[in-house]
């Protein structure tokens, strides 16, 4: 079996020249290891899933949800994977996949310290070496991932240039990535960079959408009428698609961070979202053609999103591929609404939802009607690791679902 | 046929400088170049900013930074190199990454007119007179439409060998460079050394049939390296962060710099093994 490199004009290999034997050696691996399960590779690894990650995760019917717009609404719950997020599924595999091509060394970048802490956890139930680079911005906002990392005996190093965010964590995890490349993989943390990267991730991620694919049909009898889930990168978003995309009647919603407008400061090079899906350019960044914000010269642009895990500039070549044949709906919601969906899961049906799937749920929210009867959302995490944000962003905001952390109902 | 850029490397062991064009302004990166080529400069390798420059280490970057800082763009890159060919008379090269080529024309204004893709950048540096470009983040396998605009424009497409690059690789690299080839002489990201990695040595030995010019590059900072590189075998070496770091600093740059491409060229000059004696002209 072979892998393609592009999806239409998108994806490809724009990468220095020192890293492209590694990427055709993984590509070699990938092709033989994931695609044709070559060792029983693939078989390990569901088995390293269901033994040390707790899959299948459950689809859950949203009863509270469900009354609240009329119509049936399913969570699929990913919070609930070890470690709290989609990530494991993705990082276990290439950790493996690392130790199948005989790496001894693991490099990774996280954003919301999601990645970072999956890979971080991966690698010490396998035993390799890890180290994981982080924007110093992203390290300030997700300080209990950056302990979790460091527990794992992963070497977490900050990252001080640019805004200090994913985008600026990416280029440094590629620079170590190109003095080390000999004993070294990097763990990319989403369906983004050169190939095969965004082909590998879908593959490990599509667990997601073969489960909930197949718990539907047994809890409701059919295929939902749509599966809702948030896109920043895009790994838990073409895991929750990617089973479905053959499946005509069943919308894809891909809900982007609008952030706190959907504007562009040119003059300070960033963009208040980080919606670059449904807004940006085509472009080439991190070893990929796909959307990108960017200004008309083609610097590529600062993002924004009140959810780290959600703070970047492009987007998986995949979905961008998906959503120009229209197979894909690309939306968007802002930090508000996102934050006022985190506090109503939380209250009416016991689950801290991750900010990034506060994001899906906000959508589900604003457009219900749109979504039709049956709804899958895909609730990729869990928000443990967003508290702080939270607390301080509802409090700026004087948002009225936000409890007071301050004072004590007996206290009032 | 020689391009301009292969001509440099005729005679002896050539010297590339690179700079970043615009760090920290537009004026002072003229003036740099001057005296870059007044210190035995062949080619200038001019650098573009990118906003996400992942094969640099942290001295270009930061250059690239306070260049984009100051505000360069493509448009003012290009005026940039129109004077700066006015006044000198070695080749400029461009070195860039892909995004800001493929973008070029592609954005408002640009994509109804009919062009698209690299060719409306490489038409333009053409225009202002740069002879090269050096694309880090755009391996052979994704180089054929820019390969085809520079045909079309004359311009060198140079490729950047790198220690871990296969045989099968280098043939494909080979059967499509022209100017030089740029031998990476270390792996990793630019920035100085204080030694010339064994890798250097490998590379060069892998491509001593090559008809094309070799340069190394990536750690180079002083005589002594220059020196041990061509004596190694390579055709020039080519220069980035020691003078990078100099413009840093901003004291008396012009003349350091000045002063670095000689020490960086007399060690190259002494280290080519059999120069041929000098033409009596």
């Amino acid at each position: 079996m072979s892998s393609e490199s592009k999806f239409g004009e998108y994806g490809g290999q724009y990468v220095p020249e020192a890293l492209m034997p590694a990427i055709e050696e993984l590509t070699d691996a990938y092709e033989r290891y994931v695609l044709d399960n070559e060792d029983g590779f693939m078989d390990e690894f569901r088995e390293r899933l269901r033994d040390f990650g707790g899959r299948p995760t459950p689809l859950q019917r949203a009863d509270r949800l469900s009354e609240r717009y009329d119509r049936e609404v399913y969570l699929k719950r990913e919070d609930l994977l070890h470690g709290g997020a989609h990530k494991l599924n993705n990082a276990l595999g290439q950790v493996l996949l690392a130790k199948y091509m005989g790496k001894e060394r693991i490099v990774a970048e996280t954003g919301a310290g999601q990645h970072g802490t999956a890979t971080a956890m991966a690698c010490a139930y396998l035993d390799v070496d890890c180290e994981i680079y982080m924007g110093r911005t992203d390290i300030n906002r997700q300080r209990p991932n950056v302990f979790r990392m460091r527990i794992h005996d992963a070497a977490v190093n900050p990252v001080d240039i640019g805004s200090g965010t994913l985008k600026e964590a990416i280029n440094e995890t590629m620079r170590d990535w190109a003095t080390n490349v000999e004993d070294t993989h990097y763990v990319i943390g989403s369906v983004v960079g050169p190939h095969p990267f965004p082909r590998m991730v879908r593959d490990f991620q599509s667990v997601i959408s073969e489960e909930a694919r197949e718990q539907i049909r047994e809890k409701a009898g059919r295929l939902p009428d749509s599966v809702v889930a948030c896109a920043g990168g895009g790994s838990n978003t073409m895991g929750a698609f990617h089973e479905f995309v053959g499946d005509d009647e069943v919308d894809l919603v891909a809900v982007e961070a609008g952030g706190s407008a959907l504007t562009i400061d040119e003059e300070e090079g960033l963009a208040p979202h980080s919606a670059s899906l449904s807004t940006g350019d085509d472009g080439v960044l991190h070893g990929a053609r796909t959307k990108l914000l960017q200004n008309p010269d083609g610097q590529i642009l600062e993002s924004h999103s009140v959810s780290a895990g959600l703070d970047y500039s492009g987007v998986g070549p995949e979905l961008a591929y998906l959503a120009d044949e229209g197979r894909v709906t690309p939306v968007n919601v802002g930090d508000d609404a996102a934050l006022e969906a985190f506090h109503r899961l939380s209250k009416t049906e016991g689950i801290i939802p991750a900010l990034e799937s506060s994001h899906a749920l906000a959508y589900l929210e604003e457009h219900p009607d749109e979504l039709g009867d049956l709804v899958v959302v895909n609730v990729s995490g869990r928000g443990d690791k967003d508290l702080d944000t939270v607390i301080e962003e509802s409090e700026k905001r004087d948002l009225d679902a936000a409890p007071s952390m301050e004072v004590f109902e007996g206290e009032q | 046929m020689s391009s301009e850029i292969e001509a440099a490397f005729a005679d002896e062991p050539a010297l590339v400088s690179y700079v970043a064009a615009g760090d920290p302004d537009a004026e002072s990166t003229k003036e740099y170049v001057r005296a870059l080529v007044r210190g035995g400069t062949d080619v200038v390798e001019l650098g573009l900013p990118f906003s996400e420059p992942v094969a640099e280490g942290p001295t270009i970057q930061q250059a690239i930074r306070r260049a984009l800082d100051a505000g360069m763009t493509p448009d003012r890159y290009f005026d940039l190199v129109a004077e700066l060919r006015e006044e000198v008379d070695v080749p400029l090269v461009c070195m860039t990454y892909y995004n800001l080529i493929y973008q070029y024309g592609s954005g408002e204004g640009g994509a109804d007119d009919g062009r698209e893709g690299p060719e409306p950048f490489v038409a333009a540096a053409a225009e202002a007179g740069i002879s090269g470009l050096i694309v880090p983040d755009l391996p052979v396998d994704e180089s054929d439409p820019l390969k085809e605009a520079c045909e079309t424009h004359g311009l060198d497409l140079i490729f950047i060998v790198a220690p871990t690059t296969t045989d099968e690789r280098l043939g494909r690299m080979l059967s499509r460079a022209s100017g030089f080839v740029y031998v990476q002489g270390r792996l990793g990201t630019t920035g100085a050394r204080s030694d010339v990695s064994d890798d250097t040595h490998g590379s060069l030995d892998r491509l001593a049939e090559t008809d094309l010019p070799k340069a190394v590059g990536f750690g180079i900072s002083e005589g002594d390296h220059a020196r041990e590189i061509v004596a190694g075998g390579a055709d020039g070496i080519i220069v980035g962060s020691a003078f990078v770091d100099i413009v840093a600093e901003q004291e008396d740059t012009a003349d350091r710099l000045e002063a670095k491409a000689r020490e960086l060229k007399a060690g190259a000059l002494d280290g080519a093994p059999d120069l041929p004696e000098p033409e009596s002209k």
